[in-house]
C-alpha cells in the first residue's frame, strides 16, 4: 500500500512539511481588490489545504485567489453556477489540470502538509492518493474485475493473484456493488446501467487506496435512485476518506456534505456549515444562489 | 438540335416559366387577401412550373436520345436496294457504317456506290426530319407542361409539397444510376466468367498450380495448350499484400498513436496534410519508384547478402505498396484515437496511469475495433492495387512464397490477360472476367467485414 507521503520521491527534499507551518491560518488581505472568503474556509483537521489557488487557461484567469482546506472524513460540497469554476478548481487537486496544454496553476496545494505542485512531486503516486470520479460515467473498455484491477496492477500494490482478487472485491463491496456483480465479473464494465457503471468508478478509485476522492458532479449523469443509492454511499465513504463534491443539486449538497462552499466567478464567496449555509448564507450572493434567484 | 442547345433551350423555357408562375402565384394571392393566404411561398409556385416545364422536355429529349438511331436505322435500311438488304446483319452493319461515314464526309473509298450515295440522302433527309420533330415535341411538352401548372395555380396548391416529391424522385433516380451501374457491371463480370468456367472447369481455376494462359494461335505450334489454375496468382497476391500490411499496419499505426496522442498542434497541423498528400500521389508514381528505385536496391542489397534476388521482385512491390497504404491506414486509424472520449482518457489519468500505459491499456482495446476495420479496408486496398504491381512484381506465375522472387497478381493477370488484340470468346480473355470475378468478391467480403467493425465500434460510443 502506498504510505501518506509516497508520492515525495525519496531522497527528496520534503520542503512541502516546512511550508506547512508557513500556510497563513488566517485570510491576508493583500489586495484591496480582491474580497476575503465568508465564512469558516479552513479546518482544524485539514488533509489538503489551497491557498491563494489562482488558474488560468492560456491568458484567462478561471479562479482568483480561492483557499480552502478540506478536511479528514470530511465531505465538502462545492456549488455555483455553471462555469463558476468547480471543476476547475477541484481537477487542480489532484494536478488533472496538467493534462490540459495552456492551464497554468499558482498558489500552494498541499496534502498532508507536503506541496504537490512542488518539483519533486510525482502525479502518478499522487493521482493514486487523491482519487477522482467524473461527471459521465467512464469505465474502460474492460471486464468488471479488469476495470477494477487496473490501478492497482499500474501501482503495483499486489503481489499475488490472490491478493489482487482480495483488492477488487475489497473495492466493489465498499462501493455497494459486490453483490450485483459478483457473477460476472468478466463482463464488460460497460454492460453495467448508468448507476451502476459510477459505481463500479468508485470502486476503481478506491482500489488504489486513496487518501482524498474528488467527485465531480457524480449523479448528474443517473436517475433519482441511482442518485440515492450513490449519496448513501458517500455517506458511508467519509468514515474512511476526505471527499470533494462537486454538485449541481443543492439537496445532494445538502444531504451529503458537512461543509459547502459557494464559487462564483472563479472566487470563493461563501464556505461554511451546510446547515447554516443553507439557513443563513452570510454572502448576498450565495443567498441569491439557494434561493433559486440565479443558476 | 444539338444537345447543349437543346439544354440552353429547356434552361432558357425553366427560367421563364418560373417568372410565369410566380406572376401567377401573386396575382392569385391578391384577391384571396394577401400572400400569407397561398399555402406556399410564391417561389414554390414558382419552381414548381418551372419543373414541370423541364422534367417533360427533358424526358422527351431522352426518349429521343434512345430511339432515334434505332429507328432511323430501320428506315435506312427498309429503303436498300434489295441486294444490301439482304446481307448478313454484320455484314449490314458496315454498309451502314459506310452510309454514315458518307454523310460525315469522310468516306475514304473511290467513287460512292450510287445505291449507298441514295442511301446517305435518304438518311440525312431522316436526320432533318427527326431534328425537327424533337424540337416540335420538347417545346410541346415544355409548353404543355408550363400552362397547366399556371393553370392550377391556386392559393390551396400545396406547391411546397410537390416541389418536394420531385426532388425526393430525383434524387432517388440519381442513387439508383449509382446501384444499377454497379448491379449491371457486377452481372456482366459474372456472366462472362461463367462462360470461362464453361470451357474450364472451376476445379482446375481454383485449384491448379500451373498458370500459363497462352493458348496455341495456330494449331501446330508448340508449348502453348494453356493451363488455367489460378493458385500461383492467389499466392502471389496473398504474399504482396501481406508484405504491404507488414508495412503499413505498425507504421500507420504508430504513426496514427503518435500523431493523435503525443505530436502538439502545430506539429500536427504540418503533418496530417503532408500524410494526405502521401495518400494522394497517383499509383502509377509509386509504381516506377518501385520498379526504378526499390528493386534495383533490393536486387544489389540481395547479392551483397548473397541472396539471389531477381530484377522483379515481390518484396518492391510490396514494400511499396505498403508505403501507399500507410497514410490510409493513419488516417483511419487516427479517427478512431480521436473519436475515444476524452473521458476514458481522463479516467485513467486520475489513476496516475502514465500517458504510454494510457494508451496501450484503455485507448487502444477501446480504439481497435475501429483499428481492425481500418487494417481490413487496407488489404482490401492491397488486393485490388495494380499498377505498382503490374511495374515491379513480375509478370512470371510462379508458385513461391520467397520475397525475392518474381511473382504475378490477380489485378497483373487481368492486365496482361486484356492488354493487345484479343478475341473475346477465347478462354484466354474469359479468364480475365473469372478473376475479375474472384477479386471482386474477395474484397466485398473484406470491406463488408470492415464496415461491419466500424459501424459496431461506433455505436458503442454514442
Ligand atoms: N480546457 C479549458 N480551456 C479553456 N477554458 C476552460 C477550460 N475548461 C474550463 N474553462 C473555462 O473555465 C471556466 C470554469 O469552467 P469549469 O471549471 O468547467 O466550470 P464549472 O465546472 O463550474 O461549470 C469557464 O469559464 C470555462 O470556459
Ligand atoms: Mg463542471
Amino acid at each position: 500500500m502506498i504510505s501518506t507521503l509516497s508520492f515525495v520521491h525519496s531522497g527528496a527534499v520534503k520542503r512541502g512539511l516546512q511550508a506547512s507551518g508557513a500556510i497563513p491560518s488566517r485570510f491576508t488581505v493583500g489586495d484591496a481588490a480582491v474580497q476575503p472568503t465568508v465564512g469558516e474556509p479552513f479546518s482544524d483537521q485539514a488533509r489538503m489545504s489551497c491557498r491563494q489557488v489562482n488558474v488560468y487557461y492560456g491568458a484567462k484567469q478561471s479562479i482568483i485567489d480561492v483557499s480552502l482546506d478540506i478536511g479528514r472524513n470530511e465531505v465538502v460540497a462545492m456549488i455555483g453556477p455553471s462555469g463558476c469554476g468547480k471543476s476547475t478548481f477541484i481537477r487542480c487537486l489532484n494536478r488533472m489540470n496538467d493534462t490540459i496544454p495552456g492551464c497554468r496553476v499558482d498558489g500552494t496545494i498541499t496534502l498532508d502538509g507536503v506541496d504537490i505542485y512542488g518539483k519533486e512531486i510525482d502525479v502518478v503516486p499522487l493521482r493514486a492518493q487523491v482519487g477522482m470520479v467524473f461527471q459521465k460515467p467512464n469505465p474502460f473498455p474492460k471486464s468488471i474485475y479488469q476495470n477494477v484491477a487496473y490501478g492497482p496492477k499500474i501501482h503495483g500494490l499486489a503481489q499475488s493473484r490472490a491478493e489482487l482478487d482480495e483488492i477488487v472485491e475489497t473495492s466493489l463491496r465498499r462501493a455497494g456493488l459486490w453483490d450485483e456483480v459478483k457473477d460476472r465479473l468478466d463482463q464488460p464494465g460497460t454492460s453495467l446501467s448508468g448507476g451502476q457503471q459510477q459505481r463500479l468508478c468508485i470502486a476503481r478509485t478506491i482500489a488504489v487506496s486513496p487518501e482524498v476522492i474528488l467527485m465531480d458532479e457524480p449523479c448528474s449523469a443517473l436517475d433519482p435512485i441511482a442518485t440515492s443509492v450513490i449519496e448513501d454511499l458517500i455517506g458511508e465513504l467519509k468514515s474512511q476518506y476526505s471527499i470533494a463534491i462537486v454538485t449541481h443539486s443543492m439537496q445532494q449538497a445538502a444531504r451529503v456534505s458537512q461543509r459547502t462552499a459557494y464559487l462564483h466567478l472563479g472566487k470563493l464567496l461563501e464556505v461554511g456549515q451546510t446547515e447554516r449555509i443553507f439557513t443563513r448564507p452570510r454572502h448576498p450572493l450565495t443567498e441569491a444562489y439557494i434561493t433559486g434567484r440565479f443558476g | 438540335m444539338t444537345t447543349s442547345t437543346f439544354f440552353l433551350a429547356i434552361l432558357v423555357l425553366s427560367a421563364a416559366a418560373y417568372t410565369l408562375g410566380l406572376k401567377r402565384a401573386m396575382a392569385v394571392a391578391k384577391p384571396a387577401g394577401g400572400l400569407s393566404r397561398l399555402h406556399s411561398r410564391p417561389a414554390h409556385y414558382a419552381t414548381l412550373t418551372a419543373l414541370w416545364c423541364a422534367l417533360p422536355a427533358l424526358a422527351v429529349f431522352s426518349l429521343w436520345l434512345a430511339l432515334e438511331p434505332v429507328v432511323v436505322k430501320a428506315l435506312v435500311v427498309a429503303d436498300l436496294p434489295e441486294e444490301l438488304s439482304r446481307l448478313s446483319t454484320g455484314r449490314l452493319n458496315l454498309v451502314y457504317n459506310d452510309i454514315k461515314n458518307l454523310v460525315a464526309g469522310n468516306f475514304l473509298g473511290t467513287a460512292a456506290d450510287p445505291a449507298l450515295a441514295a442511301a446517305a440522302a435518304h438518311y440525312r433527309q431522316l436526320k432533318t426530319i427527326s431534328q425537327a420533330a424533337l424540337a416540335v415535341l420538347v417545346l410541346t411538352g415544355a409548353l404543355a407542361g408550363t400552362v397547366v401548372v399556371h393553370r392550377k395555380i391556386k392559393p390551396t396548391l400545396r406547391a411546397r409539397n410537390q416541389v418536394e416529391t420531385i426532388f425526393r424522385v430525383i434524387l432517388f433516380l440519381c442513387s439508383s444510376i449509382a446501384v444499377f451501374t454497379t448491379v449491371a457491371i457486377v452481372l456482366s463480370v459474372l456472366f462472362e466468367a461463367i462462360r470461362f468456367f464453361q470451357s474450364v472447369s472451376p476445379g482446375e481455376f481454383f485449384f491448379g498450380l500451373k498458370w500459363s494462359p497462352q493458348l496455341a494461335i495456330r494449331a501446330d505450334q508448340v508449348g502453348s495448350s494453356g493451363a488455367f489454375g489460378a493458385i500461383p496468382v492467389f499466392l502471389g497476391t496473398v504474399l504482396i499484400s501481406a508484405i504491404a500490411m507488414t508495412v503499413a499496419a505498425p507504421t500507420g499505426l504508430l504513426a496514427a498513436i503518435y500523431l493523435s496522442e503525443y505530436a502538439g498542434p502545430r506539429l500536427r497541423a504540418v503533418a496530417k496534410p503532408l500524410m494526405e498528400i502521401l495518400a494522394g500521389i497517383p499509383t502509377v508514381v509509386y509504381g516506377f519508384f518501385a520498379a526504378l528505385t526499390v528493386a534495383p536496391l533490393i536486387r544489389s542489397g540481395g547479392s551483397l547478402l548473397g541472396l539471389e534476388a531477381s530484377s522483379e521482385s515481390a518484396l518492391a512491390a510490396g514494400l511499396v505498396m505498403g508505403i501507399m497504404i500507410i497514410p490510409f491506414v493513419s488516417s483511419l486509424s487516427d479517427d478512431v484515437l480521436n473519436a475515444v472520449p476524452q473521458s476514458l482518457r481522463d479516467g485513467s489519468y486520475g489513476l496516475g496511469a502514465t500517458q504510454s500505459e494510457t494508451i496501450r491499456q484503455v485507448l487502444i482495446p477501446a480504439a481497435l475495433p475501429g483499428i481492425v476495420g481500418g487494417l481490413l479496408l487496407g488489404v482490401s486496398r492491397a488486393i485490388g492495387e495494380t499498377m505498382i504491381v503490374v511495374m515491379a512484381a513480375g509478370l512470371a506465375a510462379n508458385l513461391t512464397v520467397n520475397p525475392l522472387q518474381a511473382v504475378t497478381t490477380v489485378t497483373v493477370q487481368i492486365v496482361t490477360l486484356l492488354v493487345g488484340d484479343q478475341e473475346f470468346d477465347s478462354p484466354k480473355t474469359l479468364a480475365a472476367f473469372a478473376l475479375g470475378l474472384v477479386l471482386f468478391v474477395a474484397t466485398l467480403i473484406l470491406n463488408i467485414i470492415a464496415l461491419y467493425i466500424v459501424r459496431k465500434y461506433r455505436e458503442q460510443y454514442e
